[in-house]
């Protein structure tokens, strides 16, 4: 089962910070760890992730810096900023909010 | 892991690197962040067990289109398109420090420009608003800008390429300055007119070999030059249009407290600034390259349906009431004028397009357009070559003869390229070849309209 794109698109925030809400990180290990999370069924084209950051950047959640890699590479490595996290737990409300509401239609559903 | 062992593999991503920096909304910094992506992936491939090949193609697709990102990227950074028409690149730029460089060379040339169109002023030679221009502005009004042009080419492209060229650049612009300056024309005189005209278009190849690095047949640097002759066209117009304006607000502003700048419009204002806007004229083209590089190509896609329409509605009314064409001086000039139009239409279509494409609509149109302005001109010649032989050669007609004869020669032979590729008989390139390789033509012949024609008619 693939996640159609819209919601790819809307979880993409939240997601990306809350996987920096984990620990610092950079684009390629953030891709890997929303593959990990979702067992591969969020499917993101990788080039993708990386507007995402910028727009998050640009909006003051998330701050970037360029720093050495283990492989000796510069590697633009991101961190959340404290409006990132207030930001990451407005989201998480706003989704609780919509996956409680389907849920309880679908629970509904099941018991009639 | 720095690079990889893998030398092919090297060399695709840096294919990669170049084909994603051209995107414009996509930035130095980023492109590195997204090739750091694309070397983690692939060596997370090539340790499951791919090939660096496979690999790589899997990594690039995973990547994603490369239009979608780029627009992606526009979205998130929606003030990089505009920025890119301001002043230079920001820092952002591969090399921030050259193009602060280039800012500076740029503006000292721009001056010296400036300052050039005065330096006669010093041995009395005065531009005064209340007496006719002297003529020795008009002559040498390309000689003033053309060789610091140069010598910014020859600063950008790097002077070691360029200093076993230095007498190619130097000769034809020395040449330039003597035979516009040696012949005796009396007052009023038709071939200093011809000489005027034509010197620029003759000297022109001096920058253009600059520009090429002196290599002319070499990777498409004469199209380059080519698409930047227009786009500084264009650019030049839009400056000159501003000047227009400052000079509107400069004489309003003065005359309301009552002083009269006219000495300083006509005298430092319009010449200073027409010669300095050459060279920021071309520097523009050169920083904003991909930005404004389509602008020929689209008036070229807006005129060339208008100027098909004018040519066949002329050919119909002219058939329908049989009425001759009435040659005159200016006529002879304005059928010149429009081939050179039309080449140029041909010239910025070919420049834009992709040499592999099939024919479509367009390249009809464009036959059309040449087939009908052979026809027009053909008319026109006809009726020249008549007042020829009435009123025998004047300087100008001859000039106007053989520009005539020229454009008409590459138009003739851009028609049967064009119908041979509308038919797939030949190939899109043969055209912009024959294109390219005719451009020395017409600096050749303005450059016998300097040199030969002022003794050949007595300076008359």
């Amino acid at each position: 089962m693939d996640v159609s794109k819209d919601l790819v698109a809307a979880s993409a925030t939240p997601l990306v910070l809350a996987i920096l809400a984990e620990g610092d990180s950079y684009g390629y290990a953030i891709i890997k760890r929303v593959a990990e999370l979702s067992g591969g069924h969020l499917q993101w084209t990788d080039g993708m992730l990386y507007p995402v950051l910028h727009r998050l950047e640009r909006q003051g959640y998330v701050a970037a810096k360029w720093a050495a890699s283990e492989n000796g590479r510069r590697r633009k490595y991101y961190r959340i900023t404290k409006e990132g996290r207030a930001h990451l737990a407005a989201q998480q409300e706003q989704w609780r909010t919509v996956d409680g509401t389907l849920r309880g239609i679908w629970m509904q559903a099941c018991t009639i | 892991m720095t690079t990889f062992a893998d030398q092919p593999l090297e060399e695709q991503i840096a294919q990669w690197r170049a084909y994603v920096r051209r995107r414009q909304t996509i930035h130095g910094p980023d492109v590195e962040e997204l090739e750091g992506h694309l070397r983690d992936q692939l060596v997370a491939l090539t340790e499951t067990g791919l090939t660096g090949d496979e690999a790589f193609l899997v990594a690039v697709k995973r990547m994603g289109s490369l239009d979608a990102l780029s627009r992606e990227f526009a979205r998130a950074h929606s003030e990089r398109l505009w920025k890119q028409l301001v002043i230079a690149p920001d820092a952002t730029d591969e090399s921030p420090n050259t193009s602060r460089a280039e800012t500076l060379v740029v503006l000292i040339l721009a001056v010296a420009a400036a300052l050039a169109v005065k330096v006669p002023t010093l041995f009395g030679l005065r531009l005064n608003p209340n007496e006719e221009l002297p003529p020795f502005y008009a002559r040498n009004a390309s000689l003033f800008v053309f060789p610091l042009l140069t010598v910014y080419f020859v600063w950008k492209r790097g002077s070691d390429v360029v200093r076993s060229l230095w007498l190619w650049l130097a000769l034809p612009l020395a040449a330039g300055a003597v035979f516009a300056n040696v012949f005796p024309f009396p007052k009023g005189s038709n071939t200093e007119v011809l000489t005027i005209l034509h010197l620029p278009i003759a000297l022109w190849i001096a920058v253009g070999f600059a520009y090429v690095r002196g290599r002319w047949f070499d990777d498409g640097g004469r199209m380059n030059f080519a698409r930047f002759s227009g786009e500084l066209a264009i650019y030049y117009v839009l400056i000159a249009l501003g000047g227009g304006v400052l000079t509107g607000f400069t004489f309003m502003m003065f005359a309301a407290i009552g002083m009269n700048p006219d000495w300083f419009v006509a005298g430092w204002l319009i010449p200073c600034g027409a010669a300095g806007a050459v060279i920021i004229g071309s520097w523009l083209v050169e920083a904003k390259q991909s930005v404004i590089e389509n602008m020929a190509p689209v008036l070229t896609r807006l005129f060339t349906p208008l100027f098909t329409v004018l040519l066949l509605a002329f050919l119909a009314t002219m058939a329908w009431t049989g009425s001759p064409i009435n040659v005159k001086r200016q006529v002879l000039i304005g059928f010149d004028l429009l081939l050179a139009v039309v080449v140029g239409l041909v010239l910025y279509a070919a420049s834009a397009r992709d040499p592999q494409a099939p024919p479509d609509f367009f390249d009809g149109l464009q036959l059309l357009l040449v087939v009908s302005a052979l026809v027009v001109d053909g008319v026109a010649l006809a009726a020249i070559a008549a007042r020829i032989s009435e009123f025998g050669f004047t300087p100008n007609r001859v000039a106007a003869l053989g520009e005539n004869l020229i454009l008409l020669v590459n138009l003739a032979w851009t028609a049967w390229l064009y119908a041979r590729f509308l038919r797939h008989w030949g190939s899109f390139a043969a055209l912009e070849r024959w294109q390219l390789a005719y451009l020395p033509v017409y600096s050749i012949w303005a450059a016998l309209v300097v040199v030969v024609f002022p003794p050949l008619f007595g300076y008359r």
